[in-house]
């Protein structure tokens, strides 16, 4: 029934970003409950490789804008290639990842279009011939289901909301190569710098584990001992905006609705009382861990495993006891 | 230097999840006790245009603000910040609109008022969290838009932004006039604003625009999407509290616990 056009982006190596697979694998799903077929564009410098991959994910077709001039991100063209693109490609559903590109390109897609947009989408139900987009709203606490009141949509998957579907590489698909001559007078955004974070500096979004600290920590001298506790596991600190506002640690590290929405394997909470805000931020962390004095504080709510102790009597001897097995 | 800041009244996001609740018939939440307050994001908006305002002789800070009568308490809060002027926007019959009307409502009442060489919004509201006014808004006024912006410097002809990346940051540069959606830094943490500037705020005159006041086009305030239903999740997990009687003993028990999920 509907035809759904996926903008996959590519990383630096050209292959796939993480996005890209989530919104192709949804895509996949929602083509099965719809009878839908999905397509996909890439646009890039060298889009070969990620074109194959988009196949192997089930694009039947892929549409490639490629130039040179592509090979750096920039907001006006990518928006004027995929318009031109969903225009040719007869589509009624484009979908992308709501990441840090999706959060440029959603709004502005969808205007140029005449296409209803909803952003930060998790799943979608069918009802007989319905279909709603669902997606959480109030910092997590509930979930709405939406419809669309235009012919096309635009939607922008949340990041790190999907299962990754299987790519199977047997799958064959048509790539288009797309005569897109590059229009320059377009181009008003112009990147100046680009800085790379340090290595040992990994971003909160992008951690698998993070040690994170809240007001019970007293102070910044709390933060020291985390720090050391968190590079033994391999993880990053992370911490509650009474800790931030409170002068112990800069903000960048600030998780939560209003700071770092992360998505960890292994979130523990140390002397963080949860508070809701707190809570939006962690809703796709795998397993959480909460090391609290108060047996009420509602970060228990939230995790699988809690200890209930100050943590200053707990920390040493299990860094110690990890240390043994780990380094 | 005309420099506009689109605010939202939003409710108070640090409301206890136990409290809070859905009405199923108009599938809003129920407010109960909670307040309604200047959505974060926003006050960081306004904080960064209040400070390039200081920086810029001559240059204004009108805030918008797009909502009913009680919205207005975000614009006196503007005002408390030292904003110039205060605009609400609001007509009886807008009801349920989604991040573009929104947004073509706000551009539309910007070019009423005559253009902006600087518009600054929060990246992303507290309550819906959609994150398309920003870009709606440049869209609809055919301007270039940045998006998780901390920082701005302006020179004569640009705007420099530091922006959030992917692994890092950026610094973009842009032509007046541009949109920017706002995220929180060092930079941009709300002023505490002083006495008489919240005694002043109070005798301020808020402009009301309705819809005859700017030239909308009806079917862009058409919300694109309608909240068919909206239930609030038991996010409760069942907890395991180890159950070692002092430090060492939890200490033990955890190490085992850690190691046994195998992701160290």
């Amino acid at each position: 029934m509907s035809k759904i056009l996926i903008f996959a982006t590519i990383q630096q190596d050209e292959s796939l970003s993480s996005g890209a697979k989530e919104a192709l694998s949804f895509g996949s799903r929602l083509a099965s409950a719809t009878a839908g077929s999905i397509e996909a564009v890439l646009v890039g410098a060298e889009t070969t490789t990620g074109a194959k991959e988009a196949i192997a994910f089930g694009a039947s077709k892929v549409y490639t804008v490629t130039n040179p001039i592509l090979a750096e991100y920039q907001v006006e063209l990518f928006v004027d290639s995929l318009f031109t693109v969903f225009q040719q490609s007869g589509a009624d559903v484009l979908l992308l990842s709501f990441d840090r590109m999706g959060k440029d390109l959603a709004g502005r897609l969808a205007t140029r279009i005449g296409a209803s947009a909803i952003t930060e989408v998790t799943d979608f139900r069918t009802e007989g011939s319905k279909l709603t987009w669902v997606r959480p709203i109030y910092g997590d606490k509930a979930y709405g289901e939406y419809s669309t009141t235009r012919s096309k949509v635009v939607v922008g998957i949340r990041k790190k909301s999907q299962e990754l579907a299987v790519p199977d590489s047997t799958r064959t698909g048509d790539i288009i190569s797309v005569d897109y001559s590059v229009p320059e007078d377009v181009v008003l955004t112009k990147l100046v710098v680009k800085i790379q974070s340090a290595l040992s500096d990994i971003r909160l979004e992008d951690a698998t584990i993070i040690v994170a600290g809240g007001r019970g920590l007293g102070g910044p001298e709390g933060f020291q001992e985390l720090q050391s506790f968190a590079e033994l596991l391999g993880g990053t600190v992370g911490a509650s905006r009474a800790a931030c506002d409170a002068g112990w640690v800069p903000s960048n590290l600030q998780v939560g609705q209003t700071g770092a929405v992360v998505a960890p394997d292994l979130y523990i909470a140390v002397g963080i009382s949860g508070a809701s805000q707190h809570l939006a931020g962690i809703t796709s962390a795998k397993t959480v861990i909460a090391i609290n004095t108060d047996s009420e504080a509602p970060i228990f709510k939230r995790a699988n495993l809690g200890v209930i102790a100050d943590y200053k009597t707990v920390l040493p001897t299990l860094t110690e006891k990890l240390k043994k097995v780990l380094v | 230097m005309h420099i506009v800041v689109c605010l939202k009244h939003v409710l108070d996001p640090e409301i206890t999840p136990r409290y809070f609740q859905i009405d199923p018939e108009t599938n809003r939440p129920e407010n109960g006790d909670s307040d309604m307050v200047l959505d974060s994001f926003a006050e960081n908006a306004l904080e960064l245009a209040i400070q390039l305002r200081d920086k810029t002789p001559g240059a204004t800070v009108t805030a918008i603000c797009l909502g009913d009568e009680s919205s207005e308490e975000v614009l006196r809060r503007a005002f408390a910040f030292t904003a110039n002027a205060a605009i609400r926007v609001w007509d009886e019959e807008w009801e349920n609109l989604d991040g573009q009307a929104v947004g073509h409502i706000l551009a539309q009442t910007i070019k009423t008022l005559g253009g902006a060489e600087l518009v600054l919004t929060g990246y992303q509201a507290s309550d819906i969290e959609e994150g398309l006014v920003g870009p709606v808004m440049a869209e609809e006024l055919g301007i270039p838009c940045v998006t998780l912006v901390s920082e701005l410097e302006l020179d004569e002809e640009s705007v420099q932004s530091t922006c959030e990346a992917e692994g890092g940051y950026t610094v973009m540069s842009v032509p007046f006039p541009a949109v920017f959606t706002i995220i929180s830094s060092e930079t941009n943490v709300p002023r505490l604003p002083k006495v008489k500037d919240i005694r002043l705020a109070r005798s301020k005159p808020i402009t009301r625009f309705e819809s005859d006041d700017i030239d909308l086009d009806p079917v862009r305030c058409q919300p694109g999407v309608k909240l068919e239903r909206a239930y609030v999740l038991n996010r409760d997990v069942n907890c395991e509290i180890l159950s070692g009687s002092d430090g060492t003993e939890l200490a033990a028990e955890l190490t085992d616990k850690l190691l046994a999920l195998k992701i160290l």
